[in-house]
């Protein structure tokens, strides 16, 4: 049994009880990053002299008979939209190809309290614009599944990473799908909190109304430590909000008994791979049989998710992204006429085209004749989705849709036409348009053995329920212990 | 195609972005596809319906009016593309 393909709690455990030295560890997973990075191309940036450095530093404390925190000597890989002080963060842009934060991400700040040793930036479509982490400006990554196939994304530097066991565990962020649908692709477990649960001061801002951090991980219980870790009241954040946070691993129940699962079956109809709908109606069959009975909810607004979400996310995206302008930081162009000029040089030389499209797309929306007709609209079909979502709770503790209609699909095949691109996020985008939590797990593979996954979303602040469904499905079949053979 | 050359070339200078003759036609052409299809929320009645700006119902959150360090201005400009006696610099603006 190699070390790094052990689970997060597993390998806690063994470096309290002092099975192993932190730096046994570390060794062992950059020693896996050497044999599989050169194939799977998940990270850009490795952080191994600052990881050594602090390996030591908190061997030294645990040798001491001191608390080295839940997470204490365990590897974990970061997406690079995430701030790290001193650690190049680029976005996967060329804009920010150089920028090395002066300050921690609160989530990095709360992962190093409790111990956790941050071992590499992963890739992810630039600005976290994409669902297949090709539009990276850097490289490609492949799927560990299938190298011609790709992780999905936005963050498939941190699927792929975790898949292959690269990391014990890897932060992503999710806006229309970014953290579930990858996690799909890949076969692991990818949580979406609520919004508002985790600070996202430190996280480069995409579409701010929909953007949360969640983790991905090798099992249900590791997310709900992660969870426990990341989640929090933050002043830095003003949608950080100050509740009581809960103890998430209490969740851990394996039992679904009198559980209320809302499903629609209209809004699963069309557009669904056959292995996708067959996985998803097992996992159903299976659930029932644990107990839980299947109740059926209303979703007919949240077929128009999609459309409000390229509405919402890129109006906000176009505003957001107007601090790019090559004065403070990032890329400037080199040769330029004026002001003006050196801002259209620096953002059309530091943007890709997926960028640049979804930036138009915003400033379109939002521009003068067009305002009522897009965004308005957009924001009232939003509170429609979240009315119906509400009802549909009154009825269900959760609710179970595919995470995403296709299994992974070849580099390119959805390159040409963005539309198609985008309607892989069809079932994860509700969910951030509703500002609800969602979670997918492994829940089988398709005829060319790519992994299949399972969407469970809660009402908003009910990550138990949702939980202790993934853990119970988790506990009563393996496909989550299944590992590609990367090849 | 709901959206034309022109509206291309407007919001591409409205968003400080250069797009050639070349991209001209793609721009446009995936524009239009995303537009159209976003148009079929305009089958939804949406009337009397409030939008929604932000999902969670809070507002107003200040913090303390305390003062504090914050960075040192060294450390700051490291990330500044060009730079001068303590400033960050730029073209002339004023003639």
């Amino acid at each position: 049994m190699n070390l790094y393909s052990l689970s997060l709690s597993d390998i806690a455990k063994k470096i309290k009880l002092k099975e192993v030295l932190i730096k046994e560890v570390l060794d062992s997973v950059y020693a896996r990053i050497d044999e599989v990075e050169p194939k799977v191309d998940a990270y850009i940036t490795l952080t191994k002299e600052y990881a050594y450095k602090r390996a030591q530093e908190l061997q030294e404390k645990l040798d001491n008979g001191e608390n080295i925190g839940v997470l204490g000597g365990v590897p974990i890989a970061i997406k690079d939209n995430i701030c790290t002080k001193d650690i190049k963060t680029t976005c996967a842009s060329r804009m920010l190809e150089n920028f090395i934060p002066p300050y921690d991400a609160t989530v990095i700040k709360k992962l190093e309290e409790n111990g956790a040793i941050i071992i590499g930036k992963t890739n992810m479509d630039e600005f976290a614009m994409g669902s297949s982490t090709e539009t990276s400006y850097f490289k490609k990554t492949k799927n560990p599944w299938d190298l011609e196939k790709v992780p999905g994304g936005s963050s498939g530097g941190s699927a792929a990473c975790v898949a292959s066991d690269m990391a014990f565990a890897a932060l992503g962020s999710d806006t229309g799908g970014s953290i579930r649908q990858p996690a799909s692709y890949c076969s692991v477990i990818g949580l979406k909190p609520t919004y508002g649960l985790v600070s996202r001061y430190g996280l480069v801002a995409f579409a701010s109304s929909l953007d949360q951090i969640g983790p991905f991980t090798k099992t249900v219980e590791d997310a709900a430590i992660m969870l426990n870790v990341i989640t929090g009241h933050d002043n830095m954040d003003t949608t950080s909000l100050d509740i009581d946070y809960e103890d998430y691993t209490k969740a851990l129940v394996n039992s679904v008994d009198k559980i209320r699962i809302g499903i629609d079956k209209n809004f699963t109809k069309d557009g669904v791979a056959e292995d996708v709908k067959n996985a998803y109606n097992n996992s159903l069959e299976l659930l029932q049989k644990l107990g839980a009975n299947i109740v059926e909810v209303d979703l007919s607004y949240a077929k128009y998710s999609l459309a409000t979400y390229y509405i919402i996310a890129t109006a906000e995206a176009s505003s957001n992204l107007g601090r790019y302008d090559g004065i403070r930081y990032g890329h400037r162009a080199k040769e330029f006429s004026d002001l003006i000029d050196l801002y259209k040089k620096s953002r059309t030389e530091g943007f890709g085209d997926e960028v640049k499209r979804r930036i138009m797309l915003g400033t379109y929306v939002l521009s003068s004749g067009y305002y009522d007709a897009y965004y308005k609209r957009a924001q009232q079909v939003r509170t429609l989705i979240i009315n119906e979502f509400k009802k549909a709770f009154d009825n269900c503790d959760v609710i179970l849709i595919p995470t995403a209609p296709n299994t992974a699909f070849k580099f390119g095949a959805k390159a040409e036409n963005p539309l198609e691109m985008y309607l892989e996020d069809i079932y994860t985008v509700p969910v951030n348009i509703a500002g609800l939590p969602g979670i997918s797990i492994p829940a089988g593979f398709d005829k060319d053995a790519m992994p299949i996954g399972l969407q469970i979303i809660a009402n908003a602040f009910d990550e138990q329920k949702m939980l202790q469904v993934a853990y119970t499905f988790e506990q009563n079949t393996d496909f989550h212990s299944k590992k590609p053979e990367i090849k | 195609m709901s959206v034309s050359k022109e509206d291309v070339k407007h919001i591409a200078n409205l968003a400080r972005l250069e797009i050639s003759e070349k991209e001209l036609d793609k721009y446009t052409e995936d524009l239009s596809n995303i537009v159209d299809y976003a148009t079929t929320l305009s089958n939804i009645d949406v009337s009397g319906v409030d939008p929604t700006n932000h999902i969670l119902d809070i507002k107003n959150v200040f913090r303390k009016d305390e003062v504090k360090n914050s960075y040192d201005r060294e450390e700051i400009l490291k990330n500044a593309p060009d730079k001068q006696a303590g400033c960050i610099s730029v073209p002339k603006v004023v003639e």
